[in-house]
Protein backbone atom coordinates (compact mmCIF):
# COMPACT_ATOMS: atom_id res chain seq x y z
CA UNK A 1 0.00 0.00 0.00
CA UNK A 2 1.39 3.58 -0.78
CA UNK A 3 0.81 6.24 1.53
CA UNK A 4 0.71 10.21 0.84
CA UNK A 5 -0.55 12.55 3.08
CA UNK A 6 -0.94 16.04 2.00
CA UNK A 7 -0.52 18.69 5.03
CA UNK A 8 -2.42 21.51 3.65
CA UNK A 9 -5.23 19.58 3.21
CA UNK A 10 -5.09 17.34 5.80
CA UNK A 11 -5.79 14.65 3.63
CA UNK A 12 -4.79 11.09 3.84
CA UNK A 13 -4.51 8.85 0.55
CA UNK A 14 -4.26 5.32 0.60
CA UNK A 15 -3.40 3.69 -2.49
CA UNK A 16 -4.26 -0.05 -2.35
CA UNK A 17 -2.04 -2.36 -4.62
CA UNK A 18 -2.86 -5.47 -3.58
CA UNK A 19 -5.54 -8.23 -4.17
CA UNK A 20 -8.03 -7.67 -0.83
CA UNK A 21 -9.25 -10.82 0.49
CA UNK A 22 -9.27 -11.87 4.02
CA UNK A 23 -5.62 -12.79 4.46
CA UNK A 24 -4.42 -9.06 3.18
CA UNK A 25 -7.41 -7.18 4.86
CA UNK A 26 -5.95 -7.27 7.73
CA UNK A 27 -2.38 -6.16 7.39
CA UNK A 28 -4.30 -3.39 5.39
CA UNK A 29 -6.12 -2.66 7.95
CA UNK A 30 -3.39 -2.41 10.27
CA UNK A 31 -1.93 0.07 7.82
CA UNK A 32 -4.84 2.21 7.48
CA UNK A 33 -5.34 2.53 11.31
CA UNK A 34 -1.68 2.99 12.15
CA UNK A 35 -1.72 6.25 9.15
CA UNK A 36 -4.76 7.81 10.43
CA UNK A 37 -4.09 7.58 14.32
CA UNK A 38 -0.34 8.74 13.24
CA UNK A 39 -1.60 12.10 10.90
CA UNK A 40 -5.04 12.43 12.33
CA UNK A 41 -6.13 13.73 8.35
CA UNK A 42 -9.66 15.33 7.70
CA UNK A 43 -9.90 12.83 5.11
CA UNK A 44 -9.27 9.81 4.18
CA UNK A 45 -9.05 8.48 0.60
CA UNK A 46 -8.72 5.08 -0.45
CA UNK A 47 -7.59 4.87 -3.90
CA UNK A 48 -8.38 1.16 -5.81
CA UNK A 49 -7.62 2.18 -9.32
CA UNK A 50 -4.84 -0.73 -8.97
CA UNK A 51 -6.81 -3.22 -7.06
CA UNK A 52 -7.78 -6.41 -9.19
CA UNK A 53 -9.61 -8.25 -6.69
CA UNK A 54 -11.86 -7.57 -3.70
CA UNK A 55 -14.26 -9.69 -1.34
CA UNK A 56 -16.20 -9.38 1.75
CA UNK A 57 -13.36 -9.07 3.73
CA UNK A 58 -13.00 -5.79 1.82
CA UNK A 59 -16.19 -4.52 2.59
CA UNK A 60 -15.72 -4.83 6.00
CA UNK A 61 -12.50 -3.65 6.26
CA UNK A 62 -13.89 -0.13 4.39
CA UNK A 63 -16.64 -0.38 6.86
CA UNK A 64 -14.76 -0.22 10.19
CA UNK A 65 -12.35 2.33 8.91
CA UNK A 66 -15.38 4.51 8.12
CA UNK A 67 -17.31 3.64 11.16
CA UNK A 68 -13.57 4.62 13.32
CA UNK A 69 -13.64 7.86 10.97
CA UNK A 70 -17.49 8.85 11.88
CA UNK A 71 -16.71 8.11 15.90
CA UNK A 72 -13.85 10.40 15.80
CA UNK A 73 -15.98 13.23 13.02
CA UNK A 74 -13.63 13.14 10.39
CA UNK A 75 -14.67 13.67 6.90
CA UNK A 76 -14.08 10.31 5.06
CA UNK B 1 -26.83 -37.45 -20.25
CA UNK B 2 -27.85 -34.91 -17.45
CA UNK B 3 -24.70 -35.87 -15.46
CA UNK B 4 -21.92 -36.32 -17.34
CA UNK B 5 -18.98 -34.00 -16.48
CA UNK B 6 -16.35 -33.83 -19.05
CA UNK B 7 -13.47 -33.00 -16.09
CA UNK B 8 -12.99 -33.21 -12.65
CA UNK B 9 -10.72 -32.16 -9.66
CA UNK B 10 -10.03 -32.28 -6.08
CA UNK B 11 -7.93 -29.74 -4.10
CA UNK B 12 -6.67 -30.11 -0.56
CA UNK B 13 -5.70 -27.51 1.45
CA UNK B 14 -4.96 -26.08 4.88
CA UNK B 15 -7.04 -23.62 6.40
CA UNK B 16 -4.23 -20.72 6.18
CA UNK B 17 -5.77 -17.27 4.79
CA UNK B 18 -2.66 -17.79 2.61
CA UNK B 19 -4.29 -20.60 0.92
CA UNK B 20 -7.30 -18.16 -0.09
CA UNK B 21 -5.78 -16.32 -2.91
CA UNK B 22 -4.21 -20.10 -4.17
CA UNK B 23 -7.78 -21.43 -3.66
CA UNK B 24 -9.58 -19.11 -5.78
CA UNK B 25 -6.82 -18.70 -9.10
CA UNK B 26 -6.68 -22.80 -9.16
CA UNK B 27 -10.14 -22.81 -9.73
CA UNK B 28 -9.87 -20.13 -11.84
CA UNK B 29 -7.40 -21.98 -14.08
CA UNK B 30 -9.71 -25.04 -13.87
CA UNK B 31 -13.11 -23.06 -14.92
CA UNK B 32 -10.98 -21.48 -17.85
CA UNK B 33 -11.23 -25.03 -19.43
CA UNK B 34 -14.63 -23.89 -20.18
CA UNK B 35 -13.81 -20.56 -22.23
CA UNK B 36 -15.12 -18.43 -19.44
CA UNK B 37 -15.85 -14.49 -19.95
CA UNK B 38 -13.00 -12.51 -17.82
CA UNK B 39 -16.78 -11.62 -16.08
CA UNK B 40 -17.59 -15.08 -15.27
CA UNK B 41 -14.19 -16.08 -14.11
CA UNK B 42 -14.54 -13.09 -11.78
CA UNK B 43 -17.65 -13.94 -10.48
CA UNK B 44 -15.98 -17.34 -9.87
CA UNK B 45 -12.96 -16.47 -7.83
CA UNK B 46 -14.89 -13.81 -5.69
CA UNK B 47 -17.77 -16.66 -4.75
CA UNK B 48 -14.61 -19.17 -3.95
CA UNK B 49 -12.83 -16.32 -2.23
CA UNK B 50 -15.92 -15.74 0.12
CA UNK B 51 -16.91 -19.92 0.80
CA UNK B 52 -13.24 -20.21 1.48
CA UNK B 53 -12.77 -17.41 4.15
CA UNK B 54 -15.59 -18.86 5.61
CA UNK B 55 -14.07 -22.13 6.19
CA UNK B 56 -10.89 -20.53 7.59
CA UNK B 57 -13.48 -18.06 9.52
CA UNK B 58 -16.14 -19.45 10.43
CA UNK B 59 -15.65 -23.39 10.27
CA UNK B 60 -12.08 -23.67 11.74
CA UNK B 61 -11.97 -20.69 13.92
CA UNK B 62 -8.57 -19.55 12.35
CA UNK B 63 -7.37 -22.80 13.96
CA UNK B 64 -5.73 -25.90 11.55
CA UNK B 65 -7.94 -28.08 9.55
CA UNK B 66 -8.52 -28.94 5.93
CA UNK B 67 -10.45 -27.45 3.26
CA UNK B 68 -11.55 -29.54 0.09
CA UNK B 69 -12.69 -28.11 -2.98
CA UNK B 70 -14.27 -30.33 -5.71
CA UNK B 71 -15.06 -29.19 -9.51
CA UNK B 72 -16.67 -30.91 -11.99
CA UNK B 73 -17.26 -29.36 -15.84
CA UNK B 74 -19.96 -29.91 -17.70
CA UNK B 75 -20.91 -28.76 -21.33
CA UNK B 76 -21.92 -25.47 -20.65
CA UNK B 77 -21.65 -25.00 -16.55
CA UNK B 78 -19.23 -25.55 -13.13
CA UNK B 79 -20.07 -27.08 -10.55
CA UNK B 80 -18.07 -25.95 -7.33
CA UNK B 81 -17.84 -27.42 -3.83
CA UNK B 82 -16.32 -26.28 -0.73
CA UNK B 83 -16.65 -27.81 2.12
CA UNK B 84 -14.78 -28.49 5.92
CA UNK B 85 -14.91 -30.38 9.00
CA UNK B 86 -15.50 -27.53 11.59
CA UNK B 87 -17.79 -26.40 13.51
CA UNK B 88 -20.60 -26.05 11.36
CA UNK B 89 -23.58 -23.39 11.15
CA UNK B 90 -26.36 -23.55 13.75
CA UNK B 91 -29.13 -21.36 11.92
CA UNK B 92 -28.45 -21.53 7.81
CA UNK B 93 -30.82 -19.28 7.05
CA UNK B 94 -29.46 -16.33 9.38
CA UNK B 95 -26.29 -17.20 7.93
CA UNK B 96 -27.51 -16.43 4.77
CA UNK B 97 -29.00 -12.94 5.01
CA UNK B 98 -27.34 -10.09 3.68
CA UNK B 99 -25.63 -8.06 6.86
CA UNK B 100 -25.87 -11.40 9.12
CA UNK B 101 -22.80 -12.08 10.79
CA UNK B 102 -21.87 -14.22 13.41
CA UNK B 103 -18.46 -12.72 14.12
CA UNK B 104 -18.87 -8.81 14.08
CA UNK B 105 -15.83 -7.67 16.24
CA UNK B 106 -13.72 -9.14 13.20
CA UNK B 107 -15.30 -6.39 10.91
CA UNK B 108 -17.02 -9.44 8.69
CA UNK B 109 -19.71 -7.51 6.55
CA UNK B 110 -21.95 -10.41 6.43
CA UNK B 111 -22.14 -9.96 2.96
CA UNK B 112 -20.64 -13.55 1.88
CA UNK B 113 -23.13 -16.08 1.22
CA UNK B 114 -25.16 -13.11 -0.52
CA UNK B 115 -22.38 -12.47 -2.81
CA UNK B 116 -22.11 -16.10 -3.64
CA UNK B 117 -25.76 -16.08 -4.23
CA UNK B 118 -25.51 -12.84 -6.73
CA UNK B 119 -22.66 -14.11 -8.35
CA UNK B 120 -23.10 -17.65 -9.34
CA UNK B 121 -26.80 -19.43 -10.11
CA UNK B 122 -27.44 -22.23 -7.64
CA UNK B 123 -25.99 -21.76 -3.96
CA UNK B 124 -26.74 -25.01 -1.77
CA UNK B 125 -25.47 -25.10 1.85
CA UNK B 126 -25.75 -28.06 4.20
CA UNK B 127 -24.37 -28.17 7.55
CA UNK B 128 -24.00 -30.22 10.71
CA UNK B 129 -22.96 -28.83 14.21
CA UNK B 130 -19.88 -30.35 14.97
CA UNK B 131 -19.19 -32.14 11.62
CA UNK B 132 -18.57 -29.78 8.83
CA UNK B 133 -20.23 -28.05 5.92
CA UNK B 134 -20.59 -28.22 2.36
CA UNK B 135 -21.08 -25.01 0.49
CA UNK B 136 -22.55 -26.68 -3.35
CA UNK B 137 -22.14 -23.86 -6.27
CA UNK B 138 -23.38 -23.95 -9.53
CA UNK B 139 -22.74 -21.40 -12.65
CA UNK B 140 -23.57 -21.86 -16.24
CA UNK B 141 -21.12 -20.84 -18.92
CA UNK B 142 -22.26 -19.97 -21.89
CA UNK B 143 -20.59 -21.26 -25.06
CA UNK B 144 -18.57 -19.42 -27.20
CA UNK B 145 -20.14 -19.72 -30.92
CA UNK B 146 -16.64 -19.42 -32.46
CA UNK B 147 -16.17 -22.84 -31.22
Amino acid sequence: MQVEYKKEDKQLLLKIEEEIDHHSSGKIRKRADYEIQLHIPKKVIFDFTNVTFMDSSGIGMLIGRYKLASMLRWKS
Amino acid sequence: MKNVYKNEMKLEFLSKSSNESFARITVAAFASQLDPTIEEISDIKTAVSEAVTNCIIHGYEEKEGIVTIESRLFANSIEIVISDNGKGIENIERARQALYTSKPELERSGMGFTIMESFMDEVEIESIVGVGTKVTMKKMIKVNEHE
